[in-house]
């Protein structure tokens, strides 16, 4: 009944990371990949908060906070862009709102 | 360790059988309530004065069929009820009911938990409790449940603003965010409650705190997600029996959490109008005697029939309460225990009072109301209390 | 009791993290973040960061999956079409993640020393009084900018998402 290594965290925030970027690469509804972005910056969130437990410091606890601020702030525009694009293309799927020639 | 897990258990077993009882009996407080507004009598019959008529809900809620639409999205129907019941009675462990007692050679606070974020947790559970209407209204497959539930969550996140707003005024006049210290800090009498003390009385935000309460529980006048129950149904629709009565009981136990914020953040929670020393030990008696008297009175010259079994028994049951205040064991514990219930009931009571009386508002007024008028007002609010509590130190 | 704790939450993450990429209905990709969210709370509230535990299930759990799940009702995104993939994505996609995962991990081992360990109590810096005090003075200027960044998505989000005036 110790107590829990420190790269352990870090590993969990590495793993929850790579589910972010392969769920942003893999997916093709729009609102999953931004689901997916939110996944990547909650694994950068604990990496942040464990590295201030290592520090002995409060810094990585306000880089979080500012983390999540930011992201408040992108889900509120990217959620009003994803409604304007649904609206005008009629389809969540980022294949078909591509109008590139080729 | 040991003896902190018992008497942890004993703890959450006490108070969540006095919990759930409120809970069953505020039901019939409101319907009495409400029916004397109404210049009637309200339920009667069954049982005594009907305070057996919350017993009848109950058997009614149980055994009715417990049935499942076939079209409907199976995990989230199942978890919609589950989530607003936990969420709503998960609020009521941080609660402080009184100071730190030592009852029996053992010396434990009347709370469940001490956390020194305590008004965070609070605010914390009622944003996860939108879930649960939400999840209601899309899991129903039904568009009036959906229609319902998006405009209830709609209008309690948006309500969620100038309700944490007005916590942040008393915060920062109280200078925690623990509960129980909140109340220590208003310690002494009415004059330090933080309503009528402090560099900036909380007058405002007081106000700002029962409306958007009101808004957060979907009580009158902003039930319009709700009256569209009365009319078409809201987000609950399809739900029968337990279900049905999870979200029922959720919504109560809201209103019991909000009330205890109010009178924790407000009226100086547990502490007594004047010091105990100067004769407010006698208050708790003096008002169960005056009731008992008052019951006796209405006991001998009935106005029903069955009013003179019934009242003297209720007369004397008021008389034995009030020799329980006047008990020197029981001081240190039933008295704060007694205030406390009583500023919650005199919120509860406020709550029953408006929905009686007043109309409800149209849901574009209150989205408008919020946004234009509350939220700003909130904001006013605190930026008069900061300037105000920076000046004055 | 930490390392019990620490690891059912962090299989809870992991698994509700795979249910985000793995499925196909949006909504349950939203549950599924919402769950990964409470998790990491309980995570923070291991590594003595109350504060943050806190704002991430008022700010993250609370409001922003709110937004989310508001808009997959309103937009009533259907579940998406299981399309083939080319046949070397779906022999080579799982063992290569599995692979990028464990060299994450071997390296991140490696790195930190096993000196190190989080135990419940090791961190108490953490509370609102020390975040308040870091936030208004060195991270002012962070702080100020922030509020304007909110004040542009709201205005941001107001002008795109309303419907157009005659």
């Amino acid at each position: 009944m110790g107590a829990v290594p420190i790269s352990w965290f870090l590993t969990l925030s590495a793993v929850l990371f790579s589910l972010g970027v392969a769920g942003f690469l893999l997916r093709r509804s729009i609102i999953t990949v931004f689901m997916s972005i939110e996944l990547m910056l909650n694994a950068v969130n604990l990496s942040f908060v464990t590295f201030s437990y290592q520090l002995k410091k409060v810094d990585g606890h306000l880089l979080a906070f500012f983390v999540m601020v930011v992201a408040a702030a992108e889900a509120a525009v990217g959620l009003a862009i994803i409604l304007t694009v649904f609206k005008n293309r009629k389809t969540l799927n980022i294949d078909d709102v591509d109008s590139m020639k080729n | 360790m040991d003896s902190f897990l018992v008497i942890s258990l004993v703890k959450v077993a006490i108070v969540f059988a006095v919990l759930l009882t409120t809970l069953a009996y505020l039901q019939w407080v409101e319907r009495k309530v409400l029916a004397h507004i109404q210049v009637r009598p309200g339920p009667y019959r069954v049982g005594p004065h009907g305070l057996l008529q919350p017993v009848a809900d109950v058997i009614k809620l149980l055994t009715k069929e417990d049935l499942t639409p076939p079209f409907v999205n199976q995990p989230l129907y199942l978890l919609a009820p589950f989530l607003a019941m936990t969420m709503a009675l998960l609020s009521i462990c941080v609660i402080p009911f009184g100071p730190v007692i030592t009852v029996g050679g053992v010396r434990t606070a009347m709370q469940l938990t001490d956390l020194n974020i305590g008004v965070l947790f609070v605010l914390a559970v009622t944003s996860m409790g939108v879930y649960g209407v939400v999840f209601a209204g899309w899991a129903s497959n039904n568009k009036y449940a959906l229609l319902g539930g998006l405009r209830s969550s709609a209008q309690m996140i948006s309500y969620e603003l100038p309700l944490s707003l007005a916590i942040a005024s008393p915060l920062l006049v109280s200078n925690t965010l623990s509960l129980s210290e909140l109340v220590g800090k208003q310690a002494g009498g009415i004059w330090n409650w933080n309503v009528f003390h402090g560099p900036f009385p909380q007058v405002f935000a007081f106000v700002i705190f029962l409306i958007a309460a009101f808004a957060e529980t979907n009580r009158v006048p902003f039930d319009l997600p709700e009256a569209e129950n009365e009319l078409v149904a809201g987000f609950h629709v399809e739900y029968s029996s337990m279900k049905f009565a999870s979200f029922f009981m959720s919504e109560y136990a809201n209103m019991i959490t909000v009330s205890c914020m109010a009178t924790l953040l407000f009226l100086g929670g547990w502490v007594a109008p004047w010091p105990a020393e100067y004769g407010s030990r006698f208050v708790p008696a003096a008002i169960f005697v005056a009731a008992g008297l008052v019951a006796l009175y209405h006991g001998l010259n009935p106005r029903r029939r069955r009013d003179k079994y019934s009242l003297p028994v209720v007369a004397a049951v008021f008389f034995v309460m009030a020799g329980a205040f006047l008990l020197p064991m029981t001081q240190e514990w039933l008295l704060p225990l007694f205030w406390f219930a009583a500023k919650t009931g005199g919120i509860l009571f406020l709550f029953m009072w408006v929905r009686g009386t007043l109309p409800r508002f149209r849901y574009d007024q209150l989205m408008g109301f919020t946004w234009k008028w509350l939220f700003p007002a909130a904001m006013l609010n605190l930026l008069v209390t900061g300037f105000l509590v920076a000046w004055w130190s | 009791m930490d390392v019990i704790l620490f690891l059912v939450f962090a299989v809870v993450a992991v698994v509700c993290a795979i249910n985000v990429v793995v499925q196909t209905h949006p909504i349950s990709s939203a549950v599924s973040l919402i769950g990964v969210m409470g998790s990491l709370a309980v995570l923070y509230l291991l590594l003595g960061a109350e504060f943050i535990a806190a704002a991430q299930v008022i700010v993250y759990a609370g409001a922003i999956m709110v937004l989310f799940v508001f808009v997959i009702m309103l937009l009533n995104a259907g579940a998406e079409a299981k399309e083939g993939r080319s046949l070397m994505v779906r022999f080579l996609g799982l063992p290569a993640l599995v692979m990028l995962l464990g060299l994450l991990a071997y390296f991140v081992q490696r790195l930190f020393p096993r000196g190190d360990s989080v135990h419940f109590g090791g961190f108490t810096g953490g509370s609102p009084r020390d975040i308040g005090m870091a936030l208004f003075t060195t991270y002012l200027l962070p702080f100020e900018a922030t509020s304007i960044l909110i004040l542009i998505a709201i205005v941001g989000a107001i002008v795109l998402a309303r419907k157009e005036m005659d």
